[in-house]
């Protein structure tokens, strides 16, 4: 299964395993990880589960869709490498992902 | 105080269509929400996201869907109350009395507690210093316009609201739209005239940059941006408006002595009833094995609790479980000849 690593702002790493078909979020949530909220339970309506992927992981992944840029503007500091957790998929080529959550989520 | 059979938290989908499972039955409620208008997070959220699994309905908007439950449950002629938050419940022998924020109160026998995520509030700025100034010189609605005359404003945001504002003030002060990224989010006309009003000097955009820090003792003297590339500027400002959508605080709910999981208040499926009598909870914000927060699930969620709440309102009543389609009763409750 791969590994999805989840590091708050302050440097606390949690390192999961995540079933492939689930989301970054979803690991999360069901991990009890810290720092991700996901209010709005998936459906890209409240970017509370906004993460910062790693550089050398961000290209890798799947092209950012236009609605998800836009759900970003209304997240706190959002940056070049942000993304939202709930629409990354997890799959064997993401094994070794890690993400890390920001300062403040809601 | 109001006197009714059951008070409802929350006026989304949810909320609305328990005002019909109760008055099918005879009950009366009143809902109170702290939004300005009936929908919650379909009209709040998504009001032109389609929707696809609503049975019955291939597809709809969230707010095609707020419209048909609110002419759903017209016969029944309910009271709204909004832009008022529950603050405090409190227990009267087999009733509870609810106080909001602006000072009303209900009592009943019943509370149904449909509030999604919590109620809804403006996103803040992240800044520690935006405190200080929030409601003097920080602001995250326009409330009065005649208060932003004459200004430097510095308005924050990607989205209709940022662009809209920048439309209307640029129209008697000096403004600075600031945004994260080179793209708005906005109509094509009202991006056209954004454009115009940059081109004909009378607005400055500054793209793409975040706020870096606000200047000032008592009033903003200036705030600092920076750009993507780490330059950063300084730009005299007094007045700050930032859009950055709103988020769900759960709020007081959580001081009401219900059990609670993470941030989901724990009914049995039964009857959607929380661990005090008389408190139910259904929707987004209820949990019990193999919740799904789905409409749908909150349809059902309401119809159960108001069989319960109909027990408590009418003790002396023997519940009578009628269809739609051929009891007498309810088709007059619904004006229906």
């Amino acid at each position: 299964m791969p590994k999805i690593t989840y590091i708050t702002h302050d440097g606390e790493e949690n390192t999961v395993e995540v079933p492939t078909g689930l989301s970054i979020m979803e690991g999360a949530i069901q991990n009890n990880v810290k720092g991700i909220d996901a209010d709005c339970g998936g459906s890209m309506a409240c970017a509370t589960c906004h993460v910062y992927v790693s550089e050398n992981w961000f290209s890798k992944l799947e092209k950012i869709h236009d609605a998800e840029t836009d759900m970003l503007d209304m997240a706190y500091e959002p940056k070049k490498n942000s993304r939202l957790s709930c629409q990354i998929i997890v799959s064997n080529d993401l094994d070794g992902l890690i993400v890390t959550t920001p300062v403040k989520q809601t | 105080m109001i006197t009714t059979d059951a008070i409802i938290i929350g006026a989304g989908p949810v909320g609305l269509f328990a005002v019909h499972q109760l008055g099918i039955k005879g009950l009366k409620s009143i809902v109170i929400d702290n939004l300005d208008k009936p929908g919650g997070q379909c009209i709040e959220l998504y009001p032109d996201k389609p929707i696809y699994d609503i049975p019955a309905v291939p597809e709809c908007t969230g707010e095609e869907l707020t419209k048909n439950l609110l002419e759903q449950i017209k016969p029944f002629n309910t009271q709204f109350f909004y832009n008022e938050r529950v603050d405090e419940v409190m227990q009267d022998k087999d009733n509870w009395i609810v106080k909001t924020n602006n000072n009303n109160e209900f009592t009943a026998p019943n509370i149904i507690i449909a509030g999604g995520v919590g109620s809804f509030e403006p996103r803040k700025l992240s800044l520690k210093e935006a405190e200080k100034f929030e409601g003097k010189s920080i602001f995250y609605a326009v409330k009065n316009k005649e208060a932003f005359k004459n200004k430097n404003i510095s308005i924050f945001g990607g989205g209709d609201s940022a662009l809209d504002w920048t439309l209307e003030l640029s129209k008697f002060s000096k403004i600075n739209l600031i945004h994260r990224r080179d793209e708005f989010r906005g109509a094509p006309h009202t991006l056209a005239e954004i454009k115009k009003l940059e081109k004909d000097g009378k607005i400055s955009i500054k793209t793409p940059c975040q706020l870096e820090s606000i200047e000032g003792d008592k009033d903003i003297a200036s705030i600092t941006i920076k750009f993507e590339d780490g330059k950063t500027e300084k730009i005299k400002t007094d007045t700050i408006l930032s859009f950055f959508g709103l988020i769900m605080k759960l709020g007081p709910i959580a001081e009401w002595g219900l059990n609670m999981n993470k941030k989901t208040i724990e009914v049995n499926s039964e009857n959607f009833q929380t661990n005090k009598k008389g408190i139910f909870a259904a929707g987004d914000i209820c949990s019990y094995p193999g919740k799904l927060k789905l409409i749908l699930s909150g349809f059902h969620e309401v119809a159960l609790a108001s069989v319960e709440c109909f027990k408590r309102a009418r003790p002396e009543e023997k519940y009578r479980f009628e269809f739609t389609t051929s009891s007498k009763t309810i088709q007059d409750r619904l004006g229906k000849k």
